[in-house]
């Protein structure tokens, strides 16, 4: 075991000398993250504006339960995953379990929940302000949802951010799905978590560190743009 | 002052008409028996005091509500979606979409499929705020926003327009503006139908007077004959009380 100043040491070392391990994780996880967060938008974001937008008897009972999903334990959506992709399960024969593949599909379910619970409260917010001038111009209801889609779309953006922050920072779905399989499915937290208990200080520091970076980079750029947004009233 | 055969004629008129309109909420009858007719242009005026349902009575003339009882027609016949379409509101408090000044009027002319850039720059000139087109709308004073709302409204070059309060908190300029904008409108042929607390913009500028009291009309009247002899005690009263302050 190596103390906390050596490993954190050979973690900035590793972190500056581009280590090529280092960095093959890092990417899969980005691939990994960046597309489920992608496919959970293009889920999430129609769900959640329907939802802002209908009424039907049982909406109420329909925002309950997205909402509640919103706290879907990653490792039960790991399970649910892992019995379908199973050479057993009904989706055996597609061959996914242990590929970036599955880990992709556990994420987007487990992120899709928050991406339409939070998209639905920032158009509904949206959609009260406009909602009297839409039915004066008469406008129709894909002209409507576009208008919030558009008009809310840095709103949005952090939306897909948390979507992200939370795809990214998941460890039980991806272990269970994924196997953290060494140049195949490991990714940042799986790594990590691994390291960490072989008493491999520094990779896991070193990952801990890019994972924080990563986090503090993508904040900072939707943050700058909300904040330009922000100066144009456009947010 | 007009004659009492002008007076007559606008009872019978029948471009947009309500009868026995009713609309409560709760166990409060907000709206109770409001009949109107107007003719199909010129500019109408609704005045009253505070919480008589002058708003309400316009939203639902408009049909973004719907009422518990009675009818609105548009010439005789129940309003369509037809006639909808060729109907606007400009609200008290102007409702802009986050975009560029000409997004906001391209918004409406896009969902009648009648994208005109020239078309579009010239209400933008008519309402003052030629060369402000990529200026973010929301950055606009008060009195420029409600004229970009003035605008957007008259983009659908509307049948009837409904306008509520559209100068309250305006400076005297913005608000002359959009008097004379409206009164362009009544020589086009558009129906103006017009909520205000401003005695004299009523006066210069309607055709006739409903006066609101209690959500029904308690007085409906050519603009010389209001101001001149009303004759329901609730207008009297109103107006003796103007003449107070």
């Amino acid at each position: 075991m190596q103390s906390i100043s050596e490993a954190l040491g050979l973690a900035f070392a590793l972190v500056f000398s581009a280590d090529p391990d280092l960095y093959e994780i890092v990417g899969l996880s980005l691939y990994v993250s960046l597309t489920a967060t992608v496919l959970a938008c293009a889920f999430g974001l129609p769900l959640g504006a329907l939802l802002a937008t209908t009424r039907f008897p049982g909406r109420g009972a329909a925002l309950v339960v997205v909402n509640a999903l919103m706290g879907l334990p990653p490792v039960v959506v790991g399970l649910f995953v892992y019995l379908y992709l199973s050479r057993s399960g009904p989706l055996g024969f597609l061959g996914l379990l242990y590929t970036p593949s599955a880990m992709i599909i556990a994420q987007t379910l487990l992120i899709t929940p928050i991406v339409a619970a939070l998209s639905r409260q920032v158009l509904e917010d949206l959609d009260s302000e406009y909602a009297e001038q839409f039915r004066s111009f008469a406008i129709s209801r894909a002209q409507r949802i576009q208008a919030l889609v558009w008009d809310g779309r840095y709103a949005l953006l952090t939306v897909a951010l948390a979507g992200f922050g939370r795809a990214v920072a998941e460890v039980g779905a991806v272990i269970i799905v994924g196997g953290n399989i060494d140049h195949l499915t490991r990714v940042m937290t799986t790594a990590i978590a691994l390291e960490t208990s072989k008493g491999e200080l520094a990779l896991a520091l070193a990952l801990g560190i890019v994972l924080m970076t990563l986090a503090l980079i993508v904040n900072a750029m939707v943050y700058s743009v909300r904040a330009t947004a922000t100066r144009a009233a456009y947010a | 002052m007009r004659d009492t055969a002008a007076y007559l004629e606008l009872q019978q008129e029948s471009g947009l008409s309500a009868s026995g309109l009713r609309y409560s909420a709760g166990r409060a009858a907000l709206i109770n028996g409001l009949s109107l007719n107007l003719p199909e242009t010129g500019i109408h005026c609704l005045i009253g005091p505070n919480g008589a349902g002058k708003s309400l009575a316009l939203r639902i003339l408009h049909g973004l509500l719907t009422p518990n009882a009675g009818e609105v027609r548009w010439r005789g016949a129940p309003l369509a979606a037809s006639d909808r379409v060729a109907q606007a509101m400009v609200f008290q408090k102007p409702v802009l979409l986050r975009r560029s000044v000409e997004a906001n009027v391209d918004f409406v002319l896009k969902s009648r499929r009648t994208v005109d850039p020239a078309f579009r720059d010239t209400l933008l000139k008519r309402v003052g705020l030629a060369g402000r087109n990529k200026q973010p709308a929301r950055l606009l004073s008060g009195g420029e926003q409600q004229r970009l709302a003035l605008a957007r409204a008259l983009a659908i070059r509307p049948r009837v327009l409904f306008l509520d309060e559209p100068t309250a908190s305006l400076d005297p300029a913005s608000a002359r503006l959009i008097e004379d904008i409206l009164s362009e409108e009544r020589h086009h042929g558009t129906l103006c139908v017009l909520v205000t607390h401003d005695v004299g913009q009523a006066r210069r500028l309607a055709d006739s007077v409903a006066f609101v009291a209690d959500g029904r009309i308690a007085e409906h009247s050519t603009t010389d004959r209001f101001f001149h002899a009303p004759c329901s005690a609730e207008a009297r009263a109103y107006l003796s009380n103007l003449m107070v302050l």
